[in-house]
């Protein structure tokens, strides 16, 4: 159980996914210039991520282990990723039509989002169990998302803010998540 | 040879494995849509500014076919989308014009006088707030460029202390007029003639010791427009376009420049 907890409390604060391991950065600058849609993408990783550490772990030992074929864990994660991304679209948009509303465009966005691959190779790395690896995909996709509404919170405030002309869009908004990511970084110390 | 096989054939597994899934998944869930959306979608500009008051070109896509929104609702296709759009839904398309955005101010740097000098947010709104911006005038373009920043064409910039749009970039979608905290911005035809660029509602008197670009309510363009389309209300003159023959007299007699061609803006 004290495994699970610090799973979870890594994966959200120590180990966060944006600010300490530098995955999903695309989505992280692309779609946080509104808190409503940051939230959106947020709810379409989590989603996609904790059923993705459950599909590529059945993958990984029911399918690869047992034939010796570990080495092609990257090309047979994002095959599985991208066909179970594509099933659940084509479920939700049958059965959840307004769960497919709030979600839709996002799902197609991280199918191959490095994020997404990057929590079921970890898991691999680790040697996690099943739980844990649920466990991982789930908390790590939080604190993404927690990062990610920060950020557009941060953005948000900017939109007012005067930065000297060389400083704008971009660049300011790169500094802004290097200082959000030093902030962060105060969390490393914490050991249990 | 076992270690080339052997990943072939997990590999073709697991792709046809997923193929099949997938080819099963589409069938099984396939969810019945209008045709008639996805052809007005396809008609639609694809911009997703907004102007037409749904989220985006796809969403008004689906109102149209469900009678929610008019066939011209998309005011920036204009008259070709909606003939279009008119076609596919088999309704007669009303009359719609094509619309642009003008601001309608001409208090530029050096002719209008401030009474501060702001160095606040850089937003209309909150300049705005702030004894109603820089500028003497009340009414007067704050030129903050809060219609520019919104603007989803990028028709609009800022030059010389206020706003202005390009006539051949504004598709007259009228988010910016939204924008406007001083309500200056207009939407008016797009192939009018002649616009006046003062929206002041104070005396001639007061107008002149503040700006010298300024309407005074002289009336002298009343006198000149032979279709009654122009008249001074409230303290500045504004052109009735339904009236308007584009004959450019009011323009010629206006003392004080406020009546503009739109072809020649002079600043």
């Amino acid at each position: 159980m004290s495994n699970i907890f610090l799973i979870v409390f890594g994966a959200v604060l120590t180990e966060n996914f944006i600010f300490s391991r530098f995955y999903g950065i695309c989505p992280f600058l692309g779609v946080s210039d509104k808190p409503s849609t940051a939230l959106g993408m947020g709810m379409a990783v989590t989603f996609v991520m904790t059923v993705s550490s459950a599909a590529t772990y059945c993958a990984y030992y029911l399918l690869l282990k047992p034939f010796g074929l570990e080495y092609l864990k990257t090309i047979a994660f994002i095959l599985v990723i991208a066909a179970l991304v594509q099933f659940i679209e084509m479920f939700l948009k049958k059965y959840a039509p307004s769960l497919y509303g709030a979600l839709g465009i996002y799902l197609p966005l991280i199918t191959t989002n490095c994020a997404v691959l990057g929590a079921a190779l970890v898991n691999i790395q680790e040697q996690r169990s099943f739980i844990e690896s649920v466990m991982f995909g789930a908390s790590s996709a939080l604190g993404f998302t927690m990062a990610i509404c920060v950020f557009a919170g941060v953005r948000a405030k900017m939109e007012f803010s005067n930065p000297p002309k060389a400083f704008r869009g971009f660049p300011i908004l790169l500094i802004a998540a290097a200082l959000a990511a030093m902030a962060f970084s105060g969390f490393s110390g914490m050991k249990f | 040879m076992k270690e080339i096989l052997a990943p072939i054939l997990i590999f073709l597994f697991l792709g046809i494995i997923m193929g099949a899934l997938l080819a099963v998944a589409a069938k099984l869930f396939h969810v019945k849509k209008d045709e008639r959306a996805e052809r007005i979608l396809s008609c639609l500009p694809g911009a997703n500014c907004g102007g037409c008051g749904y989220a985006g070109c796809s969403a008004l896509a689906d109102a149209i076919v469900e009678g929610k929104a008019a066939v011209s609702a998309c005011a920036v296709g204009g008259e070709d989308v909606g003939i279009k759009v008119a076609e596919i839904m088999g309704a007669a398309l009303e009359n719609s014009v094509r619309m642009r955005a003008q601001v309608m101010c001409g208090g530029i740097d050096g002719c209008a006088s401030k009474k501060y000098a702001y160095s606040g947010t850089n937003d209309c709104a909150a300049a705005e707030k702030l004894g109603g911006g820089d500028k003497t005038c009340a009414y007067g373009c704050i030129g903050l460029g809060s219609c520019a920043a919104h603007c989803p064409f990028g028709a609009i910039s800022v030059r010389s202390g206020i706003a202005s749009v390009d006539p051949e970039k504004c598709r007259g979608c009228g988010i910016c007029v939204n924008y406007c905290p001083k309500g200056i911005i207009k939407l008016i035809p797009f192939d009018s003639s002649y616009y006046a660029r003062c929206s002041s509602k104070d005396g001639g008197k007061a107008v002149r010791s503040y700006c010298e670009k300024g309407c005074v309510s002289c009336r002298i363009c009343e006198k000149a427009c032979r279709n009654g389309a122009i008249k001074v209300i409230s303290g500045a003159a504004e052109i009735d376009y339904s009236l308007c023959s584009g004959c450019g007299k009011c323009a010629d007699k206006c003392p004080r420049d406020v009546i503009q061609s739109i072809r020649e803006m002079k600043f």
